[in-house]
């Protein structure tokens, strides 16, 4: 049997690294298992010339069609957005696009502001010292003064503009709306290690340069270093509990199926807005015949997944095509609720740059504007490299129909139940949605850009899993108190998306890391008297 | 999985059709010996789609698309991709995948036959000087210690 750990973290992606960097400095022995392996910036497709092909096989973002031995499937045919994910040391942020906006202060309180959903037991200021702290961790880049939203401190410059920033900033001034150069997770100079950003295209399937901070490059060295052990190929099955409903550890399997136990004092979920409510239902037992942790009824309900149509068209001009990070800028003009339109809450505008060869073709095809055949060529080069596009990053409200349970039927290769999505676009944000394609259509058109269409499921796998444990105040109301504690097993903490009371409207990843620096900071106050 | 159990002469009948060799554009065709040697060899876990696609294409042409003239497997292709299957989807973007990245092809297009990584891209700054007025620009967002 292993020895028992101090703390056990499940999951070593964005949140997971964090809270293990923070709670080294305590000493305590800390073991983080994760299912998936370290992964080698050598084998990243951008270092190959199947590099776009890749990201439709084993670097695409949905588990389904990656199906890489560490990922487990999920059944996510009754929600028309997908679940994005990837089980490797450093998760979800090996294939995310480093775009890294906040979350608003507004965000935290739409029942006072805006009368809808509920008010988060923490507000963004209890947040704010977590942002900065995780930006210099990270490595973020921007450029402060922005007025669209809270003063921020990035670390480096920004990215560079580019001819499609250009051109996309010259519209938005003379429309008269709001832009700002994106803060991102990359390196735009040297730091810390890493090197910066050489424009490779593409972020998401890896970055072979180092540039990007996924946290296998940025925390999980430095917690590594201070004493915390990672066990990967460890996949979880179950949390176990004691005799008097507090956790006692984890089930695993290893990479050859053999089953382990793993005792803790102390239980740390990071495994997303999906996996984590999947654990903790897959962990039912006589004492919590619904799961664990689910007194409430609230595990796994309330999922958010930021519905993102985008529009895209052509200008005569020459872009920036797949060169340089993907999103060059964002808008915050719609972002707050404004009582003239027929919806609350808002959305993000986020401008692209463009396409590779290869995806020029095929996105041409699918929106019908590059037929086959003898006139393919002629047409082809009228779009490659003059592709401009905008996401739509509608906020998304908490609903319980929309929720996380377990298959009745689909397993992983260690048979353990996998999660089953059933996921409907809500009413407010279907306006928002038509209000925000409207406007960026009439960005683009104003860019002079023509060929223009509407893609409402472009990005249906934005990877944005949230809401399905739900802090606050309330146990009948929540699954964790306003520090990530679980109101009914008092050492099983949250630290992950699955936190979220609402979704916002921007990429979640630097809120879902300050929030568990926040719950490391906490629990590192509480030391004494954690489970009181 | 391997591309055996696929009608390979209508496949590359169906490339040479949705990519043709173009003399004027100095364009080699999908159906390239090497290009679509590549094809073949990426199909992969797409190959159940790219059966379908090709099983599809061949019973809409009563077993001849090879035999059709152009402009009726042009017609044939540009109709059954506009209607949105993922057979046909999947189709266009194995062959689109391989061919885009053939070093005659990306010549051509005058872009680098190369790997993104190790040497990267240049990409210019861009004009700062637009940012100027947004600076000006009183903060907007919601701040809720004053509402």
């Amino acid at each position: 049997m292993n020895e028992k750990v101090d703390v056990l973290i499940i999951g070593s992606g964005a949140s997971g690294a964090a809270v293990a960097w923070s709670l080294a400095e305590t000493r305590m022995r800390i073991l983080c298992l994760e299912q998936g392996d370290w992964m080698k910036s050598t084998e990243f497709p951008s270092g190959e010339r199947d590099w776009e092909a890749r990201r439709f096989s084993d670097f695409h973002i949905s588990p389904n069609i990656r199906g890489r031995d560490a990922d487990y499937p999920v059944n996510d045919d009754n929600s028309p957005m997908k679940i994005a994910n990837f089980n490797g040391v450093g998760g979800g942020t090996l294939i995310f696009t480093a775009h890294w906006p906040r979350l608003h202060p507004s965000d935290f309180k739409v029942k006072t502001l805006d009368g809808v959903a509920d008010d988060w037991p923490i507000d963004y200021w209890k947040l704010e010292p977590f942002f900065e702290e995780n930006d210099r961790m990270m490595g973020s880049s921007g450029v402060t003064g922005d007025p669209g939203g809270p003063p921020r401190h990035p670390p480096m410059p920004p990215i560079p503009l580019g001819r499609t920033g250009t051109h996309y900033a010259r519209t938005m001034n003379r429309l008269g709306w709001h832009w700002w150069p994106s803060d991102t997770a990359i390196a735009t100079r040297d730091y810390e290690g890493r090197a910066a950003c050489i424009n490779l295209s593409y972020c998401t399937p890896g970055c072979a340069q180092g540039a990007k901070a996924s946290t296998d490059i940025t925390y999980w060295p430095l917690a590594l270093r201070a004493g915390v052990e990672l066990r990967t190929r460890c996949r979880v099955r179950e949390i176990t509990t004691d005799q008097n409903g507090m956790a006692a550890g984890a089930i695993y399997y290893d990479a050859e199926g053999r089953e382990h136990f793993q005792p803790a004092e102390v239980v740390i979920l990071a495994c997303n807005g999906v996996g984590t409510p999947r654990l903790l239902l897959n962990s039912a037992s006589a004492k919590f015949p619904n799961g664990l942790a689910n007194s409430s009824g609230l595990v796994g309900k309330n999922l958010m997944l930021h519905p993102w149509p985008v529009v895209s068209g052509y200008v005569g001009e020459l872009m920036d095509g797949a060169r340089g990070p993907i999103t060059c800028l964002w808008s915050k003009e719609f972002y707050e609720t404004d009582p003239s339109r027929d919806f609350v809450r808002g959305y993000m505008l986020q401008f692209g740059r463009g396409v590779g060869p290869a995806t020029q073709a095929i996105v041409g095809a699918a929106s019908g504007h590059l037929p086959w055949g003898r006139d393919h060529h002629r047409v082809y080069r009228e779009l490659l490299d003059h592709r401009v596009g905008i996401g739509v990053a509608c906020d998304d409200l908490p609903e319980e129909h929309n929720r996380v349970t377990l298959d009745p039927v689909l397993k992983d290769s260690n048979g353990i139940p996998a999660p089953r999505i059933d996921y409907a676009i809500g009413e407010n944000t279907r306006r928002m949605m038509e209000h925000g394609i409207a406007r960026a259509e009439e960005i683009l058109a104003a860019a002079g850009a023509t060929r223009i269409s509407c893609s409402r499921t472009a990005l249906n796998y934005p990877g944005h899993l949230l809401g399905t444990c739900r802090m606050g105040s309330d146990p009948e109301r929540s699954v964790t108190n306003e520090w990530g504690r679980c109101h009914d097993v008092k050492n099983l903490f949250i630290v992950d998306g699955s936190l979220f009371v609402t979704g916002g409207g921007v990429n979640p990843t630097s809120t879902i890391q300050a929030l568990a620096l926040y719950v490391a900071d906490q629990m590192k106050q509480r030391l004494a008297n954690l489970f009181d | 999985m391997s591309a055996t159990d696929i009608d390979i002469d209508t496949l590359r009948d169906v490339a040479g059709t949705m990519i043709p060799a173009s003399a004027e554009f100095g364009m080699p065709g999908a159906d390239d010996p090497a290009i679509f040697e590549d094809i073949v060899k990426s199909i992969g876990r797409d190959l159940p789609h790219v059966r379908e696609a090709v099983a599809e294409i061949s019973a809409r042409s009563g077993s001849a698309f090879g035999a059709l003239d152009r402009d009726k497997r042009e017609a044939l292709i540009n109709g059954f991709h506009a209607g949105g299957a993922p057979s046909i989807m999947t189709l266009g973007r194995v062959i689109a995948s391989a061919y885009y990245r053939d070093d005659r092809v990306l010549l051509a297009l005058k872009l680098e036959a190369r790997a993104p990584y190790p040497k990267g891209h240049e990409v210019e700054q861009g004009d700062w000087s637009l940012l100027e007025v947004v600076r000006k620009r009183p903060p907007f967002w919601r701040d809720d210690r004053k509402v």
